[in-house]
């Protein structure tokens, strides 16, 4: 636990499609574990390593927007595909959007902002040459410099993320102590730009007073299983906050 | 052909006049509105299918530059006829479970034949049904949604037209018209939803590393940005209005995961009012009493070269 990271995300736009509710997208109230797990991954991941989501702060109030996509119907058929390589021409290969055209609304969260936090495991595929140390060090560089694999996103790539690194050593936001709100305040949080959380953004919206039962949301999904089975979790907002399980725990029901 | 390895931000700026950019099929095709703000928004989708339709113009029919999502009319009688031959077991591939690839390797020469004949696979990825592990294609270029520098105020302007659809529209009109005047009698009326002006800006990301993965190479980006400056002019129609790409400037980094955050290079492009020839921010107050903007020249665009992060280089397209 002493690798722990913790990024600063934010962007105009946000969709954490809720599993339930694919076809006209409705998003997540927060962002949950496994598109925290996807951005931490687009600046740095290595077979040898896991990240691990520990805790998401959410720094701005939550709210919604509609929008509404021309969008194509289908996928591409790996069998057309195989029949045009194995005939060597392209016919037939196109897609025409206008004959195969789904016109679908989005529910979009509008100016989020977090704090991520997590750390990452060594996994089986690790060997000598992986280190923590070292994986920690390339990804607080990476972040620390705005470099990346490909931009992260906000639950889908026309949603992108802008991200900032908050310096390793600064103060956690604790249960019983200050909340990320009270340390940006105080100037303790120094990722630049500093994530803050506006006193009047800390309502019960947020689970400031008592904690804001968010149901069950995606902790993950288990790619290791043949179906890709998804992992739940009851998430609750506390203070701003929502405590993910870790791995192998209870709480992550299947 | 030598892959990208270098990651490029870019910012594209372009405007319309008495057009609507991007209709928002929720409100009636009225332009795209941020309900909170009032700025205008449109799509990346949107975005996107503009580049394919350049692509699709500019290089048709070269090999490599085909393009997989195409608009209506199929310009290649070729084309047409092997999809005469295709399409009546089209419907019985996508049933077929069977035809699914066997393994990863053949799921990876079907991307890799995808990628190599289609450029809009190649720059925007694409979603395939191999059945294995979504068999998904993440192409390195990752487009936003681009919104208006200042709320719009979107103009719905009635027309008319001096034809009616079929018999029984005549038959109705000719109820309420008395003068007996056969050109009134089939006149229908109809909208048109319009921004008088609006300067919009998107921001767009290429990834070096996921255009190792599918071949997009220097010559796509060239083409790529080809696109984006072109791209407008040949996607003129009744709705469109005047439509032009002002600006295009992309930042180039020396390493392929990049030399600095995207976030502040973009904040290097400043967009403000010109007041005589004076920069002012837009959010500035005194701006208040001056008439909205209407032409290009009524902004300032600024590009803040100073103090640039190592390895990052400034590209001014337009």
């Amino acid at each position: 636990m002493s690798y722990g990271i913790r990024l600063h995300v934010w962007g105009r736009h946000a969709l954490f499609t809720r599993p339930e509710l694919k076809v006209e997208r409705t998003t997540y109230d927060v962002m949950p574990p496994s598109a925290a797990r996807g951005i931490l991954e687009a600046i740095h991941w290595k077979p040898a390593i896991r990240w691990v989501i520990d805790r998401i702060h959410v720094l701005e109030p939550i709210r919604f927007q509609s929008i509404r996509r021309n969008e194509v119907g289908h996928k591409a058929p790996a069998g057309t595909i195989k029949r045009a390589m194995n005939r060597g021409d392209l016919g037939g290969l196109q897609l025409l959007v206008d004959e195969d055209r789904q016109q679908r609304a989005s529910t979009v969260l509008v100016n989020p902002a977090y704090v991520i936090e997590a750390h990452f495991e060594l996994t089986a595929r690790a060997d000598a040459s992986d280190n923590e140390g070292k994986h920690l060090d390339i990804f607080n560089r990476r972040a620390a410099r705005g470099q990346c694999f490909h931009q992260p996103c906000l639950g889908t790539r026309e949603f992108a993320a802008s991200f900032a690194l908050i310096e390793p050593g600064t103060p956690l936001p604790s249960p019983q102590g200050p909340s990320w709100g009270a340390l940006c305040r105080s100037g303790a949080a120094n990722a630049t730009p500093a994530p803050t959380r506006a006193p009047e953004a800390e309502t019960a919206d947020l689970g400031f007073g008592s904690p804001r039962d968010l149901g069950y949301m995606l902790w993950d999904i288990d790619h290791a299983v043949p179906g890709r089975p998804s992992m739940l979790f009851r998430a609750a907002l506390r203070d701003g906050m929502v405590e993910v399980p870790q791995p192998g725990s209870p709480e992550v029901k299947r | 052909m030598t892959t990208l390895s270098r990651r490029h931000d870019f910012v594209l700026v372009f405007d319309v006049t008495n057009g609507n950019p991007n209709g928002d099929p929720d409100a009636g095709n009225l332009p795209r509105l941020d309900p909170e703000t009032s700025h205008g928004l449109v799509s990346d989708v949107s975005l996107k299918r503009k580049i394919r339709n350049y692509v699709e113009l500019a290089r048709a029919g070269e090999a490599g530059h085909h393009i997989y999502v195409q608009e209506g009319a199929i310009l290649n009688e070729k084309h047409r006829q092997a999809y005469l031959d295709v399409r009546p077991d089209d419907a019985k591939a996508r049933k077929d479970a069977k035809l699914n690839p066997k393994d990863d390797a053949e799921a990876q020469a079907l991307r890799n034949f995808m990628c190599r004949n289609f450029f809009d696979v190649r720059t925007f990825g694409a979603v395939m049904s191999t059945g294995i592990n979504c068999g998904q294609v993440k192409g390195p270029v990752q487009m936003t949604f681009a919104s208006s520098v200042e709320p719009i105020l979107p103009v719905e302007v009635s027309i008319t037209r001096m034809a009616a659809t079929n018999e029984a529209e005549q038959k109705k009109r000719a109820e309420g018209a008395e003068d007996g005047d056969t050109r009134t009698d089939n006149r229908t009326m109809g909208r048109k939803h319009i921004v008088p002006y609006g300067l919009y800006v998107a921001h767009g990301f290429i990834s070096a590393k996921f255009a190792e993965r599918t071949g997009f190479s220097e010559a796509d980006l060239d083409l790529l940005f080809e696109a984006l400056t072109n791209m407008f002019e040949h996607d003129r129609s009744a709705a469109r209005g005047e439509m032009t790409t002002r600006r295009l400037i992309a930042f180039r980094h020396e390493n392929a995961l990049g030399n600095a955050p995207a976030h502040k290079l973009f904040d290097r492009v400043r967009i403000g009012r010109n007041v005589d020839g004076e920069f002012r921010e837009l959010d500035d107050r005194g701006l208040g009493n001056l008439a909205p903007a209407r032409k290009f020249s009524d902004y300032i665009v600024q590009i803040n070269r100073e103090g640039l992060p190592e390895g990052v280089e400034i590209l001014d397209l337009v």
